[in-house]
């Protein structure tokens, strides 16, 4: 078994998500305005991440391989994520309605994350064990949720910036996170 | 006729998936570090664009509307499976280098969002030429921003294993940060900013 801190750091630092992978770019560029709701938002995507593999690890293990039906692993999936989504969203409005307000309107935007359906198929490439699976989806939902903040933390200062006109909101922003990700290629060769 | 033509010419320049709607932006960053990659990429998104088009403008009477975006996943995984099952029959080499940005067409924006907002309300004519139009703006898209990543970063342009031409000093010494993560955003982030400078996109 791999050491669970090298998968975690590999996965939230090293293979960053959103810069490395360029997983789940449409929030990390769309909810990145405000430093509260970006905190929502990495919470929010880091918990799917991490129900979503303890769910789809025995599906695929224990079905889909018995049944010799890999090849509908990305269907299967997908479905599983958008259930897991709709039944957490109904129990957190039920149970926890502070919760639910913090974060619920990020849910529904999650099905359609490729963060989320990205780190079950890096689990099942890797051959990941059931432990390690939910290992590196707690690291790779830490490393978006860190991105998510740094960014959005640079992105609240940049409004004051004076910039020219072409280069405002998206432009801007994409050369932020060519930088963030230069920084983060420093990791590389960590682990 | 005109519609036909209308709702075809819209995805190239004014509603580009990429520059101006910022959709599907994960493949077109994660693909384009050679020209290859975003032909083959474009190639899927296309498939499964117009097969996921014509099957929901088609069923759109049939499909109850509180149950369409699961029907809408179902189908886009399908077509997806589809492909990446012939992709790795037949273009093994391809299959290896996209990896798991295959399946993660699925979680593609550009259709989902196609087959929600267009083709679920109109007629199958014009959403085989909303599907053409959005699918080839976003080949558009990917090769400019992958034959520039790949020129800068390798010195030289290839196609499908043959050079086309190749920088005298800079295949030598090529820019690597343009094939890192980091190049990607960059070149897609002054490309913005020069599109909205020149007037081919409107500032937001």
């Amino acid at each position: 078994m791999t050491n669970p801190l090298a998968i975690f750091i590999g996965m939230a630092l090293i293979n960053n998500f959103v810069l490395v992978k360029f997983l789940g770019l449409c929030p990390f560029f769309g909810v990145s305005k405000k430093l509260s709701n970006a905190l929502s938002m990495g919470l929010a995507v880091t918990f799917v991440m991490f129900a979503a593999s303890a769910v789809i690890w025995p599906i695929h293990n224990y079905i889909l391989v018995n049944l010799n039906a890999e090849y509908l692993s990305t269907v299967v999936y997908i479905l599983v994520i958008a259930t897991l989504v709709q039944i957490m969203e109904l129990v957190i409005m039920r149970t926890n309605y502070a919760l639910y307000s913090a974060f619920g309107i990020y849910l529904a935007l999650i099905t359609t994350n490729c963060a989320v359906l990205g780190v079950t198929l890096v689990n099942t490439s890797e051959g990941f064990n059931f432990i390690e699976s939910l290992v590196s989806a707690l690291g790779a939902g830490t490393g978006f949720a860190l991105v998510l903040v740094i960014m959005s933390g640079i992105r609240e200062r940049l409004d004051n910036a004076r910039l020219p006109k072409s280069m405002k909101g998206l432009p801007v922003a994409f050369l932020v996170a060519a930088l963030l990700g230069l920084a983060f290629s420093g990791f590389s060769g960590m682990v | 006729m005109a519609n036909w033509i209308k709702e075809f010419v819209k995805g190239l320049v004014l509603s580009n998936p990429i520059f101006v709607m910022a959709l599907g932006l994960c493949p077109a960053l994660a693909v384009t570090n050679s020209l290859d990659n975003a032909i083959g990429m474009s190639g899927a998104v296309i498939f499964v664009l117009l097969c996921s088009n014509v099957l929901v403008s088609l069923l759109r009477t049939w499909v109850a509307n509180i149950v369409r975006i699961p029907t809408f996943i179902v189908i886009i995984a399908t077509f997806v499976t589809i492909i990446s099952l012939t992709f790795e029959a037949y273009v093994p080499a391809l299959y290896q280098s996209l990896g798991i940005y295959l399946p993660l067409i699925v979680v593609n924006c550009i259709i989902l969002g196609r087959a929600e907002a267009f083709a679920s309300r109109n007629r199958i004519s014009l959403a085989v030429a909303d599907a053409l139009g959005m699918g080839i703006g976003f080949m558009l898209a990917t090769c400019i921003i992958s034959s520039i990543r790949e020129t800068l970063g390798s010195g030289e342009l290839a196609l499908f294993g043959n050079t086309l031409f190749s920088i005298p000093v800079l295949n030598e010494h090529p820019i690597s940060l343009f094939l890192l993560p980091a190049g990607a955003f960059l070149v897609i982030g002054l490309l913005l900013a020069f599109f909205r400078r020149v007037g081919l996109i409107k500032n937001d």
